[in-house]
C-alpha cells in the first residue's frame, strides 16, 4: 500500500456556539481512504464536529484543509466545488420530505450534471439498488421506514460519487443486523470507489469493525485526548476515559 | 425512652412511622404498612426536626412492619440522609430491604454535577431592558442579512443563475392562488356586505343611499381588498412557509440542500416570494370583485337601488389610479408575507416548538408588517395627491 496521502487536515481549531467553547486544540489528519471516527461521551460536539468538516459552520479558529485548500479561506464558488465533493448522511436520513426517493437522488444530479433524464433514472435505479432499495424509486420518505430512510439518504449522498462520505451516527435506531449491514456497506464503498470515510458514531462493535483512523474528544477538557486507530488505541492508550469508553467502562 | 408517632391515618391501608430513641444517641425510624405514591405519606417533618437534637448520632431502620414501598419510601430515606450527613449524623440502612439500600446506593452514587442544575435567577429590571435592546439589534441584523440574501437570490433569479425545481413552483402557485380563492371569497363578500350595512345607516338619513356604491367601490379597491387578502394570506399561505421550511430546518433537510451546494434561498425562498408575489394581485382584484358585490347585495335588496344605479355608481367613484394602488399594495403584502413566512421558517430552531413559534412569529411579523406599510403607501399617496 502505497503512503497515505492527507485528505483533510484540521489545524488547532477551536469550535463554539457564540461565546461557548465547546472544543478548542483540535489538531488531527484525515488521510485518503481512511475510515475516520469521530468518538467520545454525549454532548462531546461529535456532531458539530461533522458540520465543521461538512463546511456547514465556520470555525471559532483554526483552519481546514481540503488537500491544500483552507475551505473558509477560499472563494464562494470553490467552497460550493469542495461542498459538491462531499455527500453526507444525516442522523434522520434528512430526505426532502416532498419529493420522492428517485426525486431525491436525481436534484443534485440535476443541478451538477449535463445528464439527460434517462440517464439521470439509471443513476437513480443504481444508486438505490446499491443500498438495497431497488424498486422504491416513487415512495416517499414518509412511506418507509427509519432503517430504509438511512439507506436512501446514504443513496442520496452517494449520488455525484464524493470524494469524502460522511456519517453523523449511522447505526442509531437501527437493529443489529440492519447496522451491520450499513457497516458492511461502508467498507464495501471505501474499497470499491475508494472515498475517504468520516463516521460519527459511539456503536463499539461499528468503531472496531471498520474504523482505522479516529479522533476521542473529551467533554470535560474540552479537546482531543486521544487519536489514531481504534484497536491500537484499545491496546495502548493509557488514559481511563478512553479506556473506559472502549471497554463499556468495564476494564 | 421516648415514642414519638406520627399516623397518616387518612387509609386504612396507609403507612406509618414511628419514631423512638432507643438509647440518648441512637434514634430508631419504625416504618410500618405501605408506603407508595398511591396513599398519603406519613409527615416527614417530625422525624427530621427530631434529628436537630444534638445527641443523636445514629440512626437506624426497623421495617418489620412493612408491607410494600415505591419511589415514596425512597425519596422519604433521601430527606432523611440528606439531613443526617449535614449534621454528620451516622446511619445504618442495613434494616432496610436490599432493594430499597439499592436503590438508594443508586441515586446516591454520581454526585450532582457542580454547576448542572439551573437556579432561578432573578434579574434586575435594567438588565433585561439592555439584553432585549441587544436582542432587537441582532435581531434587525438578521432580518437585513435574509433581506440581503433573498436580493442576491434575485439578482441570480434575473441573470438565469438560479434555478429553482418548476414542479414545486407550480403546487405552490396553485396552493397560494387558486386554493386560496374560498376564504378569500367568503371574507372579501362579507367585509363588503359590512361596509355597505355601516355606510347605509348613516347615508340613507340624508337620502343618500346610493353613496354606498362609492364607499364600498373605493374602500374595496383602494384598500380594503388589498390588507383583508394579505391577512388571510398571512395566516393561511405565511404560516405555511414558515411550519414547512420551519420543519425542514429541524428534519436537517436545509443542512442537507446546503451541502449538496444548492442555496435554500433559491430553492425554497424564491419560488415562494414569487409565487405570492404574482398571486397576491391576482387575488386583490378578486377580492375587490367579491366585496363589491357584497356591496350590491345589500344596496339592491335593502336600499331598493336598481342594478344599473348601483353599477353605474361604482363605475363612477373608483378612478383606474385606484385600482393601481390596490393593486400595488396587493404586491407589496405578498413581498411580506412570503419574506416573513420564509424568514421565519429558516431561522426556526430545532425543535418541535420552535416550529410553533417560528409560525406564530410569522403571522404576527406580516401583518403588523402590513398595518405600518399600509399607512405609509397611504400617507405617500397623500402627498402625491394621488
Amino acid at each position: 500500500m502505497s503512503a497515505p496521502e492527507p485528505h483533510i487536515r484540521v489545524e488547532d481549531l477551536t469550535m463554539a456556539y457564540g461565546s461557548f467553547v465547546l472544543q478548542s486544540d483540535l489538531t488531527f489528519t484525515i488521510n485518503r481512504s481512511d475510515i475516520f471516527i469521530i468518538m467520545g461521551g454525549s454532548g462531546c460536539g461529535k456532531s458539530t464536529l461533522l458540520r465543521h468538516l461538512v463546511g456547514l459552520k465556520a470555525p471559532a479558529k483554526g483552519r481546514i484543509l481540503y488537500g491544500q485548500t483552507d475551505f473558509w479561506e477560499a472563494d464562494l464558488e470553490e467552497r460550493d466545488s469542495l461542498m459538491r465533493r462531499m455527500g453526507i448522511l444525516y442522523q434522520s436520513g434528512a430526505l426532502w420530505s416532498s419529493m420522492t426517493l428517485a426525486e431525491n437522488i436525481a436534484l443534485p444530479l440535476q443541478e451538477y450534471t449535463r445528464l439527460d433524464p434517462s440517464d439521470i433514472r439509471d443513476i437513480v435505479a443504481l444508486k438505490l439498488s446499491l443500498v438495497g432499495l431497488a424498486g422504491f424509486e416513487d415512495y416517499y420518505p414518509s412511506e418507509i421506514s427509519g432503517g430504509m430512510k438511512k439507506r436512501a439518504g446514504l443513496a442520496r449522498a452517494m449520488a455525484l460519487d464524493p470524494e469524502i462520505l460522511c456519517f453523523d451516527e449511522p447505526s442509531a435506531g437501527l437493529d443489529p443486523p440492519s447496522a451491520r449491514q450499513l457497516d458492511e456497506l461502508i467498507l464495501e464503498l471505501r474499497d470499491s470507489l475508494g472515498s475517504t470515510i468520516v463516521v460519527v458514531t459511539h456503536e463499539l462493535a461499528s468503531i472496531f469493525a471498520i474504523g482505522n483512523n479516529s479522533v476521542f474528544l473529551d467533554p470535560d477538557t474540552k479537546t482531543m485526548i486521544a487519536g489514531g486507530n481504534p484497536k491500537q488505541l484499545l491496546q495502548e492508550t493509557k488514559d481511563p476515559k478512553v479506556r473506559a469508553f472502549l471497554t463499556r467502562g468495564e476494564a | 425512652m421516648s415514642t414519638i408517632t406520627t399516623q397518616s391515618g387518612k387509609s386504612a391501608d396507609g403507612n406509618s412511622l414511628r419514631v423512638m430513641q432507643n438509647s440518648d444517641d441512637t434514634l430508631c425510624l419504625l416504618l410500618a404498612g405501605n408506603w407508595s405514591i398511591q396513599h398519603d405519606s406519613a409527615d416527614a417533618i417530625s422525624v427530621l426536626q427530631r434529628l436537630q437534637d444534638e445527641k443523636i448520632t445514629s440512626v437506624v431502620f426497623d421495617v418489620r412492619e412493612l408491607t410494600g414501598w415505591d419511589s415514596a419510601l425512597i425519596t422519604f430515606l433521601l430527606k432523611v440522609l440528606d439531613r443526617c450527613r449535614q449534621r454528620t449524623i451516622s446511619v445504618d440502612t442495613s434494616g432496610l430491604p436490599s432493594g430499597v439500600q439499592r436503590l438508594l446506593a443508586l441515586a446516591t452514587a454520581i454526585p450532582e454535577r457542580s454547576g448542572a442544575r439551573r437556579t432561578a435567577t432573578h434579574e434586575p429590571f435594567l438588565d433585561r431592558v439592555g439584553k432585549q435592546t441587544l436582542d432587537l439589534i441582532d435581531s434587525s441584523r438578521d432580518i437585513l442579512t435574509f433581506l440581503g440574501e433573498v436580493t442576491v437570490a434575485f439578482g441570480r433569479l434575473i441573470t438565469g443563475r438560479a434555478r429553482f425545481p418548476t414542479s414545486e413552483f407550480l403546487s405552490i402557485l396553485k396552493a397560494c392562488g387558486i386554493d386560496a380563492l374560498p376564504i378569500v371569497s367568503l371574507i372579501s363578500m362579507l367585509v363588503g356586505l359590512i361596509l355597505a350595512f355601516v355606510g347605509a345607516v348613516q347615508l340613507s338619513m340624508f337620502g343618500a343611499q346610493i353613496y354606498v356604491a362609492s364607499l364600498v367601490a373605493v374602500a374595496m379597491v383602494r384598500v380594503m381588498g388589498a390588507i383583508m387578502t394579505g391577512i388571510i394570506m398571512a395566516g393561511r399561505t405565511g404560516a405555511a412557509f414558515s411550519a414547512e421550511i420551519g420543519t425542514m430546518q429541524v428534519n436537517e433537510e436545509i443542512d442537507a440542500l446546503q451541502t449538496m451546494g444548492i442555496s435554500p434561498m433559491e430553492f425554497l425562498v424564491l419560488p415562494r416570494m414569487l409565487a405570492l408575489v404574482i398571486m397576491m394581485p391576482l387575488l386583490c382584484v378578486y377580492a375587490n370583485l367579491m366585496g363589491i358585490l357584497g356591496g350590491f347585495i345589500v344596496g339592491v335588496g335593502m336600499l331598493d337601488l336598481t342594478f344599473t344605479e348601483y353599477y353605474q355608481m361604482t363605475i363612477q367613484s373608483v378612478p383606474l389610479s385606484n385600482l393601481w394602488i390596490g393593486l400595488f399594495q396587493g404586491a407589496v403584502f405578498g413581498v411580506i408575507v412570503a419574506l416573513a413566512g420564509c424568514m421565519r421558517g429558516m431561522q426556526c430552531g430545532r425543535s418541535a416548538s420552535s416550529v410553533g413559534t417560528a409560525t406564530t412569529s410569522a403571522v404576527v411579523t406580516s401583518i403588523i408588517s402590513i398595518v405600518i406599510a399600509t399607512a405609509i403607501i397611504t400617507v405617500v399617496c397623500n402627498v402625491l395627491g394621488i
